[in-house]
């Protein structure tokens, strides 16, 4: 039991750590993107939205990475662990939240820099089914059943979205290529532009956003642990009551 | 594998045989999506020839969401896969001995259906190989994921809702690549086709690789 005490303690202690860290690298991100950062020549203040678009959009793509090896891990019969896939959908859940803010962010830069909420362009179109594709495995995640069960059937579910990603992007691309002048957002074209406190800018955004995730991510995991819990407890509870109520008869 | 997959594919095509459900329910389905996309595009011959590959695809894939369904459910009654895996067949086997009917019958909608897009939508379907072979790869990939989708939702109540939101995004691939190469087939630019069924042929060996690994631990849940 006194391990036990201990280790979470040690857990509270990491995640007050990561909170108070990603609550700073916020701050500090805003402050730097809202007041200390030239605004851009053309663009003028919107150029501020690459502080937080391009952050947001890397951590999805590091949510949906994790999802996917922890779901590995759990399909590996040596590593198999509800654990793991505790994980993965702790990590999906952000993923989606992420996603969600990356499609909003774009609109938002979208609709003064380009004249549109949306294009079809590529990235904004395999961005938007990764949302909707993260959206279904969360759905299926959310049908009650046995643990172990629903950890594989969720594991398999986040292969076969995974897989489909790269096969999405190529297919979006050349669906726009083959019969449009090439008219692709090169996200490495705008890094070019960028100097001094912009480019410390968004590298801070960026470690702000990654550290947000990993604190995000512990919360859930340990709040789905504790589920778990409750749920065992509930069930032990059940059953003594139904043995005692045997054995008054 | 290959002896059981041909028991299952000829299983699930006798049944086919005697209920009729794809040829008398499925397919006038399809039928039916097919004129509601010409009412909603209007009768202007441009854009309807326009839309065609796009609008054939789609009939396709709203279809065979009910095909997967009922490749589904008549294995669910009355214990099938229990007795299918009691008998020592092998889940490899039970996976592409469905694929195979399925896709056989989807394929027989798909030849049926386009006859009937191309009056309707006045285009001309030149280039018919790409588009047979195009068909077939399309369908095979479409039908592995529903199966895989299927059988992973077989065992739950919300079986019905959950798998359109789960299947079409993952197909969406299959919709793009099907519907270029079907106008490149149209325009009878063949080379501009050839790149489009490399896509298919990927997704679909993709998709029936997961499904001939996977299939054996997801029929152990139910």
């Amino acid at each position: 039991m006194r391990s036990l005490g201990e280790q979470r303690t040690l857990a509270d202690r990491i995640q007050r750590i990561l909170g108070l860290s990603a609550l700073a690298g916020m701050v500090a991100t805003v402050w730097l993107g809202l007041f200390v950062t030239p605004p851009d020549q053309f663009m003028g203040d919107l150029v501020r939205l690459i502080y937080i678009h391009p952050p947001l959009a890397w951590v999805a793509f590091i949510a949906y990475g994790m999802n996917f090896l922890a779901s590995l891990a759990y399909l590996w019969p040596r590593t198999r662990d509800l654990r793991w896939d505790q994980l993965a959908g702790s990590s999906a859940e952000v993923g989606v939240l992420f996603t969600g803010l990356t499609l909003v962010t774009g609109s938002i830069w979208g609709r003064p820099a380009w004249g549109t909420w949306w294009t079809w362009d590529p990235l904004l179109t395999t961005t938007a089914l990764l949302f909707v594709l993260y959206l279904g495995y969360l759905a299926l995640r959310r049908v009650p059943d046995d643990p172990e069960l629903r950890a594989r059937r969720s594991a398999i579910a986040a292969l076969i979205a995974f897989l489909d990603v790269p096969i999405v992007y190529f297919a979006v691309l050349w669906w726009k290529s083959l019969h449009q002048a090439p008219t692709v957002l090169n996200p490495t074209t705008h890094k070019t532009y960028i100097h001094g406190s912009m480019a410390w800018t968004l590298l801070l955004g960026f470690i702000a956003f990654t550290i947000t995730y990993a604190w995000m991510v512990m919360i859930r995991y340990r709040l789905g642990a504790l589920e778990a819990r409750v749920l065992e407890t509930r069930i032990t509870s059940a059953l003594r009551e139904r043995q005692l109520e045997g054995s008054h008869e | 594998m290959v002896r059981d997959a041909l028991h299952i594919a000829r299983k699930d095509l006798r049944i086919e045989w005697r209920t009729r459900i794809t040829a008398f329910q499925v397919i006038p389905f399809a039928v039916v999506v097919i004129v509601l996309f010409g009412f909603a595009l209007g009768p202007d011959p441009a854009r309807l020839e326009n839309a065609a590959p796009g609008v054939f695809w789609l009939a396709v894939l709203l279809a065979s969401v009910l095909g997967v369904e009922r490749s589904i459910a008549i294995e669910l009654r009355e214990g099938a896969f229990d007795g299918l895996r009691l008998a020592g067949f092998d889940p490899a086997g039970i996976f592409l001995g469905k694929l195979v009917a399925l896709s056989a019958q989807l394929v027989a909608l798909e030849v049926l259906l386009g006859v009937i897009t191309a009056i309707v939508f006045q285009v001309s379907l030149a280039s018919f190989w790409l588009l047979a072979v195009a068909s077939v790869v399309a369908t095979l990939g479409i039908v592995a994921v529903g199966l895989l989708y299927g059988v992973l939702l077989a065992s739950s109540r919300v079986r019905e809702t959950l798998l359109p939101l789960l299947f079409f995004p993952v197909i969406a691939p299959v919709l793009i690549a099907g519907s270029k190469t079907w106008q490149a087939a149209i325009s009878q630019h063949v080379s501009a086709g050839l790149g489009w069924l490399e896509l298919l042929a990927v997704f679909g060996v993709v998709y029936c690789s997961i499904g001939i690994v996977s299939f054996g631990p997801l029929m152990e849940d139910l």
